[in-house]
């Protein structure tokens, strides 16, 4: 596949920092620190093989420091080079990294720094998402009750039994076991513990949410000429890209936004890739909520319409099926916002990099991130393959 | 249009928002401000031997990750400053004051604080201050209450200048809480005011797009699809139907709603998307997709207090789906 003059861009180093609900230890600049220096240890570089570092996070209210990214430009070795923040809600860990892929395609920088972070902990996301506004009514529901009806939807449009939610989140759970980095690790789990789980928002049981988490995760993007000095597989940047469409709009389709088809279509495209379900070895998917895992494998072009509940149910999404969804246990296990989406990209690329230790997926070759975020208003996807692309 | 005219009419509050944000100190905040509990102030060494104060954790010119604390005076030098003549609520002194960027003795860089002086006339850059301690210290910025014009002295055994620090603090404060506080004036402009307004008088009124032709409720003035201003005013409802819904079993914060209940989206009859309300004057467990329902108003409410079933016969799945 031609990549029309662009640099080809590789993912060289990685680094996450175990997820946990509170990391009272550090603070925000000592939090991205960590997972900032790991990527460049993975990569064997120092800071000054830095040109340029891109840094993402959900909405500032969610900490209460304007503008973070100034704070840390220490932190990150930033000082004397360019750093930007990209802001895209729950997507902004996927954006933020095609932000700074774009930057090594276009040859603007050689090595960049990517890194996204959340320290849910000091502050309260529910808060941060439902602030008073005059003359407005206020939500009647919790952070579930905004998805709970879509999930309601897709149930009623495609005839899904109601234990398919249960069935994905004790499937994340499971993997979660075999990430150190994940932040649940629910030894003992069990799909009777799932369904017995309180329902909270009535199709979402407590099970099937996903946690509140403190975490950062770096990578660094290079060239080629960086890729063939990396000490370890690189993984190859074979598609990607950004949709967005409005919150609310008349004729908005909640269960599979087009925003969402498009992403995915464009990614493909860009990679060769013609089906999906045949093609590609691994996924990481943003499913904050477990029934979001059908609902995206249809949004995403792995099922036709009505048919994703279909691969779930059939264990298809297992970490030993044909089409594993989120071996590292996804949003489900590990939540600090921000962090999300860089998270699955950055899995994918561990995938495809054989470096995913006890959930490697054998011999995966290509391997999907997804991220979505503001209410399925922002798309992010990667694809990335263990080979250079066109090679 | 001019602004007097645009804003005629036009709804307008305060809006504010505040939060007590939670602070994990890291080694060198944690040190720093447990340090000014015990009115010793600190700073860091970096790599070349400069001493940066309030203290950083990582280099700012080689990002490496820097630990070697020192004590600094708790006397210095004014680098520059500006008069603050109104000060607001939460500055740190109620009364006329200077900004001031402070340069400690044994430090490299400056601090910001406030300076107590009688007047502009008595504030200089290079004058000479000192730290006023406050009464009760608890391991903040506030600690210092304010800086004031003089030399040191004020505490008796001041310590050396660039001492190195021993590390040792019992008790350390290892976070902090931040309250933030902001401001607003909210408005919601035009077309959503000339909705409230219909409110009251218990009738919802929606705008159509003329290009798509949706009537969107509440309107926001314009198509997000089509990107032109909606003018066209037009009622929708009062009945609708449920188009998917959720029963809510978590009471939410600050919602005084007995749980169960549910909480739907509801296409009234004529919008182009759902609103959202909750189902009330039907058992939780029979509320259905499809349901037709109409709004219950109470005295003074601004919105419907719920909604109820009308009694009428549930809507086909085909006349709603595009609204889900």
């Amino acid at each position: 596949m031609s990549t029309s003059g662009k640099e080809p861009v590789a993912v060289v180093g990685i680094g996450q920092t175990k997820h946990v609900a509170a990391r009272h230890d550090v603070s925000i600049a000592g939090l991205v620190r960590e997972a900032a220096a790991r990527a460049l240890a993975d990569a064997e570089l120092t800071w000054a093989d830095i040109d340029a570092v891109v840094i993402g996070k959900a909405p500032d209210f969610f900490e209460g420091v304007m503008m973070p990214e100034l704070y840390l430009a220490d932190a990150l070795g930033a000082v004397g080079k360019p750093m930007l923040r990209v802001h895209t809600a729950g997507s902004v860990g996927g954006s933020t990294a095609l932000v700074a892929s774009n930057l090594v395609a276009a040859r603007v920088h050689r090595t960049v720094l990517t890194l996204a972070f959340e320290k849910q902990s000091e502050s309260n996301a529910m808060w941060g998402l439902s602030l008073p506004v005059p003359f407005q009514q206020p939500l009647l529901a919790g952070a579930g009750g905004f998805f709970a009806p879509h999930v309601r939807a897709y149930m009623r449009r495609t005839g899904a039994p109601d234990a398919v939610g249960s069935l994905v989140a004790y499937k994340d759970r499971r993997n979660a076991l075999k990430n150190p980095y994940a932040h649940l690790h629910e030894h003992g789990i069990t799909l009777e513990k799932v369904q017995a789980s309180p329902m909270l928002w009535d199709p979402i049981r407590y099970s099937e949410t996903c946690p509140s988490s403190d975490g950062a995760c770096a990578m660094v993007l290079t060239d080629r000429a960086g890729a063939a000095r990396s000490p370890r597989p690189p993984a190859w940047l074979h598609g990607g890209a950004m949709r967005s469409e409005p919150t609310l709009f008349a004729g908005k389709d909640f269960v599979s936004p087009q925003a969402g088809k498009d992403c995915a279509a464009d990614v493909y495209r860009q990679a060769g890739i013609t089906d999906p379900r045949r093609e590609i070895d691994a996924v990481e998917m943003y499913v904050p909520f477990s029934w979001y895992e059908p609902m995206w494998l249809e949004n995403l072009g792995f099922a036709e319409e009505g048919e994703g509940w279909k691969l779930t149910e059939a264990g298809v999404t297992e970490l030993d099926g044909d089409l594993p969804v989120n071996p590292s246990g996804g949003v489900l296990s590990t939540n600090p916002i921000g962090a999300s989406g860089m998270i699955r990209f950055a899995e994918a690329a561990l995938q495809v990099r054989g470096q995913a230790g006890e959930h490697q997926i054998p011999d995966a070759r290509r391997a999907l991130g997804h991220a979505y975020g503001g209410g399925a208003q922002f798309f992010a996807m990667w694809l990335v393959g263990a080979e250079e692309p066109g090679r | 249009m001019t602004a007097a005219a645009s804003s005629a009419g036009v709804l307008r509050a305060p809006l504010v928002v505040e939060f007590p944000f939670t602070r994990s100190l890291g080694p060198v905040q944690s040190a720093f401000l447990t340090g000014l509990r015990e009115r010793v102030v600190l700073g860091v060494r970096t790599s070349d031997g400069r001493v940066m104060v309030p203290p950083v954790e990582y280099d700012p010119r080689t990002a490496e990750e820097i630990r070697d604390l020192v004590e600094v005076g708790a006397t210095g030098t004014v680098t520059t400053w500006a008069w603050n003549g109104a000060p607001r609520p939460q500055q740190p002194l109620a009364t006329p004051f200077a900004w001031v960027l402070v340069k400690l003795d044994g430090a490299d860089t400056a601090i910001l604080h406030a300076l107590d002086a009688p007047g502009p006339e008595a504030v200089r850059s290079g004058m000479r201050v000192r730290v006023r301690w406050a009464g009760e210290r608890t391991g903040a910025i506030t600690d210092i209450a304010c800086f004031e014009p003089g030399e040191g002295g004020e505490e008796p055994g001041a310590p050396a200048q660039g001492a190195a620090y021993d590390g040792r603090f019992g008790d350390p404060v290892t976070g902090i809480v931040a309250e933030a506080r902001l401001d607003y004036t909210y408005s919601p402009g035009r077309a959503q005011t000339a909705y409230i307004n219909a409110l009251s008088e218990r009738k919802t009124v929606g705008e159509r797009c003329p290009s798509c032709h949706k009537v969107y409720v509440p309107p926001r003035g314009a198509c997000p699809t089509c990107g032109v201003a909606t003018t066209d005013r037009v009622e929708v409802g009062p009945a609708g139907t449920v188009t998917t819904y959720c029963i809510v079993n978590i009471k939410a914060k600050g919602l005084d709603i007995e749980v169960p209940y549910v909480y739907a989206h509801i296409a009234l009859d004529g919008a182009g998307l759902a609103l959202h309300g909750r189902i009330g004057g039907i058992p939780y467990d029979q509320v259905r997709m499809g349901l037709r329902v109409e709004p219950v108003w109470t005295e003074g409410g601004r919105y419907p207090d719920h909604y109820r079933p009308t009694g009428e016969p549930d809507a086909d799945y085909d006349a709603y789906k595009e609204l889900i």
